[in-house]
């Protein structure tokens, strides 16, 4: 199956992220489209892993380390982001991120 | 057509179709469930892929962990279809077409682009051993400042979900 196959997935994943991000206001639609952001690049990481254990390479398994660290990365960023919405939602009632826009006066 | 080739097309179109329910659903539990469908699919690729400790990992992350603090949230916060923030129509529309653009674009740089094909034997670089070679011997540093990574992050919720008196 050629890696062009795994490309395409993450390309299409990743731009529905993107889509996400821009098409919603609900702070944590967003914080999610963000994860499938994340996700796309990890597949796309993991098959680049394969390509190169097929090409006989032994270092192959630094691409799934590298995975580890983004899933490190995200898990940190999903326990400031939540806690930073939840303060959001307790001081506005509202996840509606327009209303962040009064942070500029 | 083979089996893997078979596989790989039901997990990318149960993929695709679940991520698209991410961002469409008005409902934001029906979005949660929909990532959650997205992350298992992503897991089943991983095992096509030869990292079965990855798949694991990532089940238990995201599905197990992540997901979760995102649903507790949402049910903490009473959000439904009713109260959901609505964006106006042209913004959405150019949000679509900006993403749409980004797609086109990629795939059309990367289309000729001379790759190789995956063959379809087994290989051990997913298993727990290996990467665990890897990582305690050439990644240990990255690993250890990871800890920080967490410990900081751990001080900064509690900091920031704290009550102020």
């Amino acid at each position: 199956m050629p890696v062009q196959y795994y490309i395409f997935l993450s390309i299409a994943l990743f731009c529905i992220g993107v889509m996400g991000v821009l098409m919603r206001r609900n702070a944590i639609i967003i914080f999610m489209c963000i994860e499938l952001m994340l996700n796309a690049v990890n597949l796309l990481l993991v098959a680049f892993s394969k390509m190169w254990a097929d090409a006989g390479r032994v270092d192959a398994a630094a691409a799934q380390i590298f995975v580890f660290f983004i899933m490190v990365v995200a898990a940190a960023e999903v326990a400031v982001g939540l806690a930073i919405i939840v303060m959001v939602y307790r001081n506005t009632h509202s996840v509606d991120i327009n209303i962040l826009n009064r942070l500029k006066n | 057509m083979s089996t893997q080739q078979i596989i790989f097309l039901v997990l990318s179109a149960v993929a695709l179709l679940s991520a698209m329910g991410v961002i469409l659903s008005k409902n934001p539990v029906t979005s949660v469930l929909c990532l959650i469908l997205t992350f298992f699919t992503i897991a089943g690729h991983y095992v096509m892929l030869n990292a079965q400790f990855l798949a694991v990992v990532h089940i238990i992350v995201y599905a197990g962990a992540i997901m979760v603090l995102f649903l507790f949230v949402i049910m903490l916060m009473n959000l439904n279809a009713d109260i959901e923030p609505q964006k106006r129509n042209w913004l959405k529309y150019a949000g679509a077409i900006s993403g749409g653009t980004l797609l086109v674009i990629l795939v059309a740089a990367l289309r000729d682009a001379s790759m190789p094909t995956l063959q379809p034997g087994a290989t051990d670089i997913g298993l727990i051993g290996n990467l665990g070679k890897t990582l305690f011997n050439k990644y240990v540093v990255p690993f250890e400042v990871s800890s920080v990574l967490f410990l900081s992050a751990m001080v900064g919720a509690v900091v920031i979900g704290k009550k102020e008196d």
